[in-house]
């Protein structure tokens, strides 16, 4: 490893001392192509030359990666992949998927977490921007405090809260029996969040289990950072004669926020509920690293991304996978759909 | 004047709910292993052992090689997206040519695919090719992505168009344009786009954990996972890798701060 740092820096040090004919040189070839894509440009097909050009590198990786898989994905689904001839069933890996108790599971998990998270994270996000907004004197410093776990790995901030929750070791459940509670098991915890509170009186099948309702406190902890700036941003761009007008016409910071600050910001809101929704379907690292394999207590925390790795990658079973992959992004189209016809018309933009 | 105060009050109890993982983090690492376990309400160290760090890459010896990964993987992402978002965006932004408004909407939409939809053909790609298990699997397929190559299209629509018709008439064509004059006024955009690039290779977990099997080829975030999932890891050695893992992100948050925040806001804004 050290030879390698080593001959790395002895390369740096080479282009350092080289960097000036190095730079004319590099212009001279910029000048040269230039003057070639300034003769090949034609009248009909203007700086398409060029353009492909420029454009090769994107649209190979993007191609190559991005939308072909895509299509092979749906042709993959097609195929019973697991057998060694991997005979073509049509549609029976949907059909299986469908009729699947373990697909319904996962989905009902990401459901879930869906809407444990988003508009929980929103709002708390919401509060703390509009309370940042108030003060000028250290807006800068909390607003990094706040900001912090988002740029944190996932995973090692998971590894951080799952030490936290340890149910032995952990000094949440210290904290608890300090107050005299009954510690838990947090995330081996199995049974619901809605039985844990209410003492046994609903069932312990009903609802996200405790060890979900970990994870889902953990995403809101780590996302709520990205949502409070960009909240932040959005109230630092409304003129402030909108408010102080409402203020005076007597209305209080609720009233002045849902008849003006809320109609302002509703393309932030909207931008940031798309992407939260989207996001929120295809969580895997917090799942994975809280849990050690994703799927956790009884399987209480495998969601369809988790369930799609699991199929794929620990059973083999790629065609199957892809199909649930599939169904997957059909759902996440529909859902952003739903969202733009629903409450993208609600949408106020100047 | 209470306002203020109760203000300040209630965000000074969020930042110190937020920051508590970090602290308590933070402190364990530096905690004596019989300290670490007695699990309590004493939060801090009696003495802090910064020496835990070193026993840490002592007993762990294969974080460094982890870390070399991660970061020859994140910082070859980075230039790589740097480079083709800005080549790119400035194609759609600046250039004319038929089909470009078409193509551009292609780019935009591999934004909305799913990354699990693409995650079992690309793995099939990559062993097809003969990439796995080797750099190439965990650089390549991250070389470009839409939302920096839109970010970039923003900033280059951004600029007056009277910069490029002033260094036509002076003999600068396009390229040169692009690389000594609209580029350094796009910085803000670029480092930003630097910034999520770096992030986002160097937090990935689920592509490196498929594309890669053998022990010198892991990166960090896979090594933390096989690292915390070992029965025999005590407690301040794993905070202490939890902590060396975080440290690089925050140390370019901190760096790239100023332009992240300038063009976040601009994005945040126009959604």
């Amino acid at each position: 490893m050290w030879t390698r740092i080593l001959l790395t820096g002895v390369g740096v040090g080479v282009l350092a001392a080289l960097h000036r004919p190095l730079i004319r040189g590099f212009d001279q070839v910029l000048a040269w192509m230039d003057g070639f894509f300034e003769g090949v440009r034609g009248k009909r097909w203007r700086d398409t030359p060029l353009a492909l050009f420029l454009l090769s590198p994107v649209l190979v990786i993007l191609g190559t990666f991005g939308i072909a898989p895509l299509f092979y994905a749906v042709y993959l689904s097609l195929f019973n992949f697991k057998r060694a001839p991997r005979p073509f069933i049509a549609l029976d890996n949907y059909t299986r998927a469908l009729t699947e108790p373990d697909f319904w599971k996962s989905l009902l998990v990401t459901v879930y977490y869906v809407i444990g998270t988003i508009p929980v994270t929103m709002v708390v996000s919401f509060l703390i921007a509009s309370l940042l907004f108030r003060i000028g004197r250290g807006r800068g410093f909390f607003r990094t405090v706040y900001f912090l776990p988002y740029i944190t790995a996932v995973v090692a901030a998971a590894t951080v809260w799952a030490a936290l929750l340890h149910p032995q070791d952990g000094p949440v459940n210290a904290m608890l029996e300090w107050l005299g509670w009954e510690p838990q098991a947090w995330l081996l915890e199995s049974r619901g969040v809605l039985w844990v509170i209410s003492n046994g009186r609903i069932g312990a099948d009903v609802g996200p289990s405790l060890a979900l309702c970990c994870i889902m406190l953990f995403e809101i902890w780590h996302s709520s950072g990205f949502m409070v700036v960009i909240f932040l941003a959005g109230l630092t761009a409304i003129p402030r004669d909108l408010e102080d007008a409402a203020r005076i016409d007597g209305a209080g910071w609720w009233q002045a926020t849902r008849a003006v600050t809320l109609p302002i910001l509703s393309p932030t809101l909207f931008f940031l509920l798309v992407v939260s929704t989207i996001k929120a379907f295809q969580a895997f690292n917090s799942f994975y690293a809280m849990t050690g394999n994703g799927r956790g207590p009884q399987n209480t925390t495998q969601n369809l991304t988790v369930y799609i790795y699991a199929n794929f990658y620990e059973f083999g079973r790629i065609g199957y996978g892809a199909a649930v992959a599939t169904l997957l992004a059909i759902g996440i189209v529909v859902m952003t759909a739903v969202q733009w016809r629903v409450a993208g018309r609600r949408v106020h933009y100047e | 004047m209470m306002r203020k105060a109760a203000t300040y009050a209630l965000l000074t109890a969020g930042a110190l709910v937020t920051a508590f993982p970090f602290v308590w983090m933070i402190a364990t690492a530096l905690k004596s292993e019989t300290e670490a376990l007695a699990a309590g309400l004493d939060i801090f160290p009696e003495r802090p052992m910064w020496g835990n760090f070193v026993v840490m890459f002592r007993e762990a010896p294969q974080f460094g090689t982890y870390f070399y990964n991660s970061f020859l993987v994140a910082f070859s992402v980075t230039a790589a997206v740097i480079v083709t978002a800005t080549v790119a965006g400035y194609a759609f932004a600046r250039l004319e040519f038929p089909g470009r408004n078409l193509l551009f909407s292609l780019v935009l939409a591999t934004m909305m695919v799913p990354f699990e939809v693409t995650l079992i053909p690309n793995f099939m790609l990559i062993n097809a090719l003969g990439w796995k298990d080797t750099y190439l699997a965990l650089i390549v397929p991250w070389c470009a992505n839409a939302f920096s190559i839109f970010l970039l299209r923003q900033a280059f629509m951004g600029l007056p168009a009277e910069f490029f018709d002033a260094a036509k008439v002076d003999g600068c064509g396009h390229l040169r344009f692009l690389l000594w004059i609209a580029t350094p006024l796009v910085k803000p955009a670029a480092v930003t786009v630097g910034l999520f690039a770096f992030l986002g290779s160097y937090n990935s977990l689920m592509w490196p954990l498929v594309v890669t099997d053998s022990d010198k080829m892991r990166v960090v975030q896979v090594g933390l996972t096989l690292f915390s999932s070992d029965e025999g890891v005590r407690l301040n050695m794993l905070m202490c890798a939890a902590a060396v893992v975080i440290l690089p992100t925050l140390a370019l948050y901190f760096a790239a701060q100023r332009y992240f925040l300038e063009s976040a806001i601009s994005a945040g804004i126009k959604g």
